[in-house]
């Protein structure tokens, strides 16, 4: 039996329960107290609201939905038999297309430049704007937003969900849900389906797919991805970013005072409470404590206790405020995209100033140019050629029958563009070398080799010197390689052991 | 003797046991363990009747997949077999000078090559075919048999002094062991062998051994020490010694006699693959 060695208390005054109870259990039914380690979720029902930010979410939506699914089915002419897809990562043929641009396994600090510039550029925009990815670009929230969509076609608007929720089951009760569930399978389905066109030749691995022929990993991915997504934006939605995603703490060190964000600017609102019409505004607040704003929220908080954790600045508490303030004939913008700054401002009577310019957005401005400085000029210097230039190392170096010295060496010729390439692999440092590669006549000048296109060319180098050309055991040399216009030179050595030699 | 009881503060049982009055509560096992273990349970009872699971007298038994390791080697490695199977073919199918002269068929037989001569001639050649005392160079070109495309291919196939009929055969004699010569005309001899070879050495002493030489070296070694590769006879004026340029060493050569062994590889390999690791050997040995 395992034991467990508890020295955990109840609360004082709490009886002690009956029968066995293990330790979770116990935190678990003292999480509403707030003493436990668990909290129980509460779910939420969304309202649905309009207005200007819930029109700008539902045009994002489909313009990311939109980019994610079409993405993969846009063609683009490569020569050969080199893939048709615009963007594809192909992990077979280990490269990675994308339009014009076209990377190979060794240039994954292209990658790491994207993802540091993405990086800082959510750095920039949370310093500038507050956290707009969160509210309207990220995955999560726009499959969530989708996702309650669909729910709200089956099950109704929030007091239609409650309603449903807490009746008992019906036959209306288990259509709706099924429905939904089913809904949202499919959806999910389309979403791991999407993503593996990004890994594969599109039309042929839709065609490979329905029949079974498509590889394992297409269908483990689309399973996963079903799995997680029916699971993230079904059923925990909120949850993973309050407590999953990172960056809700992290954005704590890009904002100040000076960000924008979803804001209560309560120095107009308090003292807030209910208003019945035709009553005096005097000596009160314009917050009528309507509960509109906590009623839409997708994250279930409450923007009037200030800016918070939970807050994705989706702003359709702003929305469903102004719906109200515009029946009460109240000006808008009770809750507003607004900075802390300015709200402080009001409250002393001051007028709001708002300052873009501030060393952290400068920061994060400066570091953006650099990194996307760098990236861009990497990519436009790119070398159609790459050469790596290998000693063999057993034996380091062989003596011919003349006195004459042998060293070998492989070189690696990558040939990154789409036609085949001719080039010249000349040998410097030793005079009077000849350079042979197997099947290649010997030759003193440069050796010629054709490096087909999109591929590495391994090919072994024998360079003979002259023992007369080698005063030292170990000579500094270089192969120049040059081919379709560019030229790289590595440096090697060649040994000859000529400090023993007799 | 343990006594259970209820603990007080938690309400749980304790097992009774007692350490210097610490008691163990007997908390239940935790709800997600005892699922994967009745999990485990099913899952074994499922796996007995399917896969191959407890040993019998004879044997043990089959279950019902059929399942069996060795046989999925064996399916296995008959699919690599087809796979090589073009590849093969095309070796089997051209000489020695196509595959060279075809850059395609040259990089696929050294590729094959190289994995084969890693595998089996490395122990004594070295990875890169540098040789070692007592086991021939690969790389330069000296060759103390035919270091053509052909002759290479013919050595893989024979061996040297392998006992195969055929075989590639000298033998250099143990002069001073079977007492063909006097110490003293061996130390004369190991001087000669110096001279030839530009290395430091009593000239007197040579000029007393070149009667010897002639009378008892000329025939494999030549007039002036080119050696014959037709019967493997070692060039004795180039800097290349199979078993070391020292005078010590020189002198046990001639003293001892020692005369390496390469296995035939005919009845190891196939066809193409004796043809790939020659293909291999030559491209990387210089000249010839």
């Amino acid at each position: 039996m395992t034991v467990v060695i508890d020295r955990t208390k109840p609360p004082e005054g709490d009886p002690a329960p009956k029968g066995p109870k293990s330790a979770a259990a116990r935190a678990r039914g003292q999480g509403d107290a707030g003493g436990g380690l668990y909290k129980p979720r509460a779910q939420i029902y969304p309202k649905l609201v309009q207005g200007r930010w819930r029109n700008i979410k539902w045009l994002l939506l489909v313009l990311t939905l939109a980019v994610y699914y079409i993405t993969p089915w846009i063609r683009w002419d490569r020569p050969g038999d080199l893939p048709d897809q615009a963007v594809l990562v192909d992990f077979a043929g280990r490269r990675f297309y994308f339009f014009f641009i076209q990377l190979w396994p060794q240039e994954v600090y292209f990658i790491t430049g994207l993802l540091v510039i993405a990086a800082l550029a959510l750095f920039l925009t949370s310093a500038l704007f507050g956290r707009l990815w969160c509210g309207y670009a990220c995955p999560q929230t726009v499959w969530t937003d989708l996702y309650i969509y669909i729910e709200r076609m089956f099950e109704g608007d929030r007091n239609a969900r409650m309603k449903l929720d807490a009746a008992p089951m019906s036959v209306n009760k288990a259509w709706r849900k099924g429905g939904k569930h089913a809904t949202w399978l499919a959806v999910a389905f389309g979403t791991g389906g999407a993503w593996i066109f990004y890994f594969h030749d599109a039309p042929s691995l839709l065609r490979g797919f329905w029949i079974g022929q498509a590889p394992m990993t297409a269908y483990v991915s689309c399973a996963i991805l079903t799995f997680t997504t029916y699971i993230l934006a079904g059923t925990m939605r909120e949850q993973v970013c309050i407590y999953m995603c990172p960056w809700p703490r992290i954005q704590g060190a890009m904002l100040d005072q000076h960000s924008l964000q979803v804001t209560y600017r309560f120095d107009r609102g308090e003292p807030r409470g209910p208003h019945k019409k035709g009553a005096t505004w005097e000596g009160r607040g314009d917050c009528i404590d309507c509960n509109a704003c906590v009623v839409v929220c997708p994250m279930g908080i409450d923007i009037r206790n200030g800016s918070q954790l939970e807050c994705i600045n989706c702003g359709l508490c702003v929305d469903a405020c102004d719906e109200i303030m515009v029946k009460i004939d109240k000006p808008k913008g009770l809750i507003a995209y607004d900075t802390d700054s300015a709200v402080a401002a009001r409250a002393c009577g001051e007028t709001p100033t708002y300052k873009l310019v501030r060393p952290r957005t400068l920061y994060y401005a400066g570091a953006l140019a650099l990194v996307g400085g760098l990236t861009l000029w990497g990519l436009s210097t790119r070398s159609p050629i790459d050469v790596h230039v290998l000693r063999d190392r057993n034996p380091t170096f062989v003596r011919m029958q003349d006195g004459d010295v042998r060293n070998g060496y492989t070189l690696k010729i990558a040939n990154r563009t789409f036609e085949p390439m001719t080039a010249q692999v000349a040998f410097s440092g030793v005079t009077g070398v000849q350079i042979k590669t197997p099947g290649v006549e010997i030759t003193q000048g440069p050796a010629t080799l054709v490096v087909e296109p999109n591929q590495v060319r391994t090919v072994r180098v024998f360079v003979t010197a002259p023992r007369e050309a080698l005063p030292q055991a170990n000579m500094p040399a270089t192969f120049t390689v040059k081919a379709a216009g560019a030229t790289q030179a590595v440096e090697t050595t060649f040994l000859s052991g000529a400090a023993n030699a007799r | 003797m343990s006594k259970r009881e209820t603990d007080e503060i938690t309400g749980v049982e304790t097992t009774g046991h007692e350490w210097d009055g610490i008691k163990e509560l007997d908390n239940p096992l935790p709800r997600w363990w005892l699922w994967v273990f009745y999990a485990s349970v099913a899952f074994a009872l499922v796996y007995w009747v399917l896969m191959p699971a407890w040993p019998g007298i004879n044997g043990y038994t089959k279950g019902i997949r059929g399942h069996s390791d060795r046989a999925q080697v064996a399916q296995q490695l008959e699919t690599l077999r087809e796979v090589r199977g073009e590849g093969a073919a095309r070796l089997t199918n051209a000489t020695l000078q196509e595959i060279e002269a075809d850059p395609a068929l040259q990089q696929y037989a050294m590729a094959v090559g190289q994995s084969v001569f890693g595998d089996n001639c490395a122990t004594c050649h070295g990875v890169g075919g540098g040789g070692a005392k007592g086991y021939p160079n690969l790389l330069d070109d000296i060759w103390l048999w035919d270091g053509s495309l052909d002759g290479i291919h013919h050595t893989l196939q024979v061996g040297i002094r392998s006992g195969e009929p055929g075989a590639r055969f000298s033998q250099m004699p143990a002069f001073g062991r079977d007492q063909l010569l006097t110490s003293a005309q061996i130390n004369d001899l190991t001087d000669l062998v110096l001279v030839m070879s530009g290395q430091d050495g009593d000239r007197a002493a040579a000029d007393r051994a070149r009667p010897i030489y002639a009378e008892q070296c000329v025939s494999c070694h030549g007039v002036t020490g080119l050696g014959d590769p037709a019967q493997g006879a070692p060039n004795l004026t180039d800097a290349e010694w199979l078993y070391g340029d020292s005078r010590e060493e020189i002198r046990t050569q001639i003293w001892a006699g020692r005369n390496g062994v390469m296995p035939a590889w005919a009845g190891r390999f196939d066809d193409e693959t004796l043809k790939a690791l020659a293909v291999y050997v030559h491209a990387n040995a210089g000249g010839r």
